[in-house]
């Protein structure tokens, strides 16, 4: 029991992360009808600047806001340079610009800091805290679970409380409509973009403590089970990346404890096959549309 | 009087196939103009020319005497000219409050919104009723009642509607067209009306254009195009 406690524990915090990059994907398909396959490589640019950050002033924190506006202004260069132009009669022409992109990241990512992987030390202590003697969450654990709800909260109350959030919405539900009544459509787009490259940076710097470490290559998984996720909760649900993001931690947490590493991916495409077959919308996607 | 809308020589085309050629007709200050004409003779593409979705290959579009010709359709919107697209263009997952605000937020003065949205839930007053319900969940004749609503809180000096009686009741039909007059007349808003309901149309209009095949046969008032009956029966249906 103690040990399936933990692991739903470890399972929430992993969880929380995938919710938050698998926003990222859900934002950008909702605006663009574009699947991000960039966003995993562009997070890990976000990153990298701000480890480079923690290392030159000794914050973590400054590395952490350096993490988000680095993502973002990734976001801005991408969308304005790159995928506005992808072509909005053919979704291959979005995907295969996305592809190159990683492709050229990666690549230039590698030139620049090499393929090695480089350890990065979480800003609070990663072992386990003992509440009756069971192993419960790590304080780095509580930090990312404080720290990626409070950033789906905090979009949320944009996207439902704010001016901005409103044409946001609209745009994305209705561009033409949106248009004919003063709507900036392409700079809600970009708007979106910013927001969901700040926020899969900040979920790849949030779980990289916990991998083998950064390289080029470090958000690639975190950006599948994220897609994953999406897929999962339903692209077009910002809710169901919260509660799909939720899942697929869990049961990626769960099946790894007692069945082994190895067989996590398995249990995850496992989810992923059902979901397609019996609700390929989505678990939460008609729910949400009906709700926003 | 002055014309609020001029459009002058507009030549549209979708991917190749011309649909306007040479639309000349203007729309003075304060009237409102009913635009008929059969199935496919340009009225909706007329409509989508003069807010800029589409681009004439020849022709102007003037705007209280601006030119708009390198201006975009949200800045057409700023400049006083609002449309209430085919089919509604209510946005079905945003709320009736939503849509409204949507409607007049480019205006960037929030008491000045909030007077606007108290008078359409005035005017439309099944609207101020069912503030929060989604779009999804209104009538067709509501879901008219907002589209119109909502371009109005932007306050336009123009507007233009396409095919606002399309799918409703007679009865809805009615108080729509009549509360569009009453604004016209109370507030100098001037309509440009594309419709295929020509006898609703005509009754609350000024001056009726038909269009035929993408060209303007008819410009008169609109009491005596409905009297010409070689018109009514070659163009018009009825």
């Amino acid at each position: 029991m103690d040990r399936l406690v933990f692991l739903l524990g470890t399972g929430v915090a992993r969880g929380t992360v995938l919710a938050l990059f698998a926003l990222s994907l859900v934002l950008i398909w909702r605006a663009t009808r574009i699947v991000n396959f960039a966003a995993g490589a562009m997070a890990v640019v976000g990153v990298y600047v701000g480890v480079a950050v923690t290392g030159a002033t000794g914050s973590w924190w400054w590395g952490l806001v350096a993490t988000v506006v680095a993502g973002g202004l990734l976001g801005f260069v991408v969308e304005r340079g790159v995928l506005r132009f992808a072509s909005a009669r053919s979704p291959l022409s979005g995907v295969i610009l996305a592809i190159g992109l990683v492709v050229v990241l990666q690549s230039l990512l590698g030139i620049v800091f090499g393929q090695e992987h480089e350890p990065v030390q979480p800003p609070f202590s990663d072992r386990p805290l003992q509440v009756g003697g069971v192993p419960l969450l790590s304080p780095y654990d509580l930090f990312v679970v404080v720290v990626a709800l409070g950033l789906l909260g905090a979009l949320r109350l944009l996207f439902v409380k704010t001016s901005l959030g409103l044409q946001l919405r609209a745009a994305a539900f209705e561009p033409e409509v949106s248009r004919l009544l003063g709507v900036r459509v392409a700079r809600m787009r970009t708007v979106g973009w910013v927001l969901a490259a700040s926020a899969a940076s900040l979920a790849a710097l949030l779980a990289v403590p916990n991998e083998l470490g950064l390289n080029p290559h470090a958000a690639d998984m975190l950006f599948v089970s994220a897609f994953t996720v999406a897929v999962v909760g339903g692209l077009d649900s910002p809710g169901g990346a919260l509660l799909g993001g939720l899942t697929v931690g869990v049961v990626t947490s769960v099946v790894t404890g007692y069945l082994g590493a190895t067989l996590a991916p398995v249990a995850v495409l496992g989810l992923l096959a059902a979901v397609l077959l019996l609700r390929p919308s989505g678990l939460f996607a008609q729910a949400e549309a009906r709700r926003a | 009087m002055t014309a609020a809308l001029a459009l002058r020589g507009l030549v549209v085309g979708h991917g190749g196939a011309p649909v306007l050629h040479g639309v000349s007709f203007e729309v003075d200050e304060g009237s409102v103009v009913a635009l008929v004409g059969g199935n496919g003779a340009g009225k909706t593409t007329l409509l989508r020319t003069v807010s800029g979705l589409l681009t004439p290959t020849a022709g102007t579009v003037h705007l209280h005497g601006r030119d708009l010709a390198r201006v975009g359709v949200e800045d057409r919107v700023r400049a006083g000219l609002a449309q209430v697209p085919e089919g509604r263009g209510v946005i079905t997952e945003l709320t009736i409050e939503e849509n409204l605000r949507l409607g007049g937020l480019w205006r960037g003065d929030p008491a000045d919104l909030r007077a606007a949205l108290a008078e359409m839930e005035e005017l439309f007053e099944p609207l101020a009723r069912r503030r929060t319900s989604l779009g999804h969940q209104l009538s067709g004749g509501e879901r008219q009642m907002l589209a119109i609503a909502r371009a109005l809180v932007a306050r336009p000096r123009v507007l233009l509607l396409d095919e606002p009686s399309l799918g409703l009741a007679p009865l809805v039909v009615a108080q729509i067209m009549r509360v569009l007059r009453e604004l016209c007349d109370r507030t100098g808003l001037t309509v440009l009306l594309a419709e295929q309901n020509v006898a609703g149309a005509l009754s609350v209009a000024d001056r009726g254009v038909v269009l035929g095949l993408g060209e303007v046969v008819a410009d008169r008032p609109a009491a005596a195009l409905a009297q010409d009956e070689t018109l009514r029966h070659a163009y018009l249906g009825f």
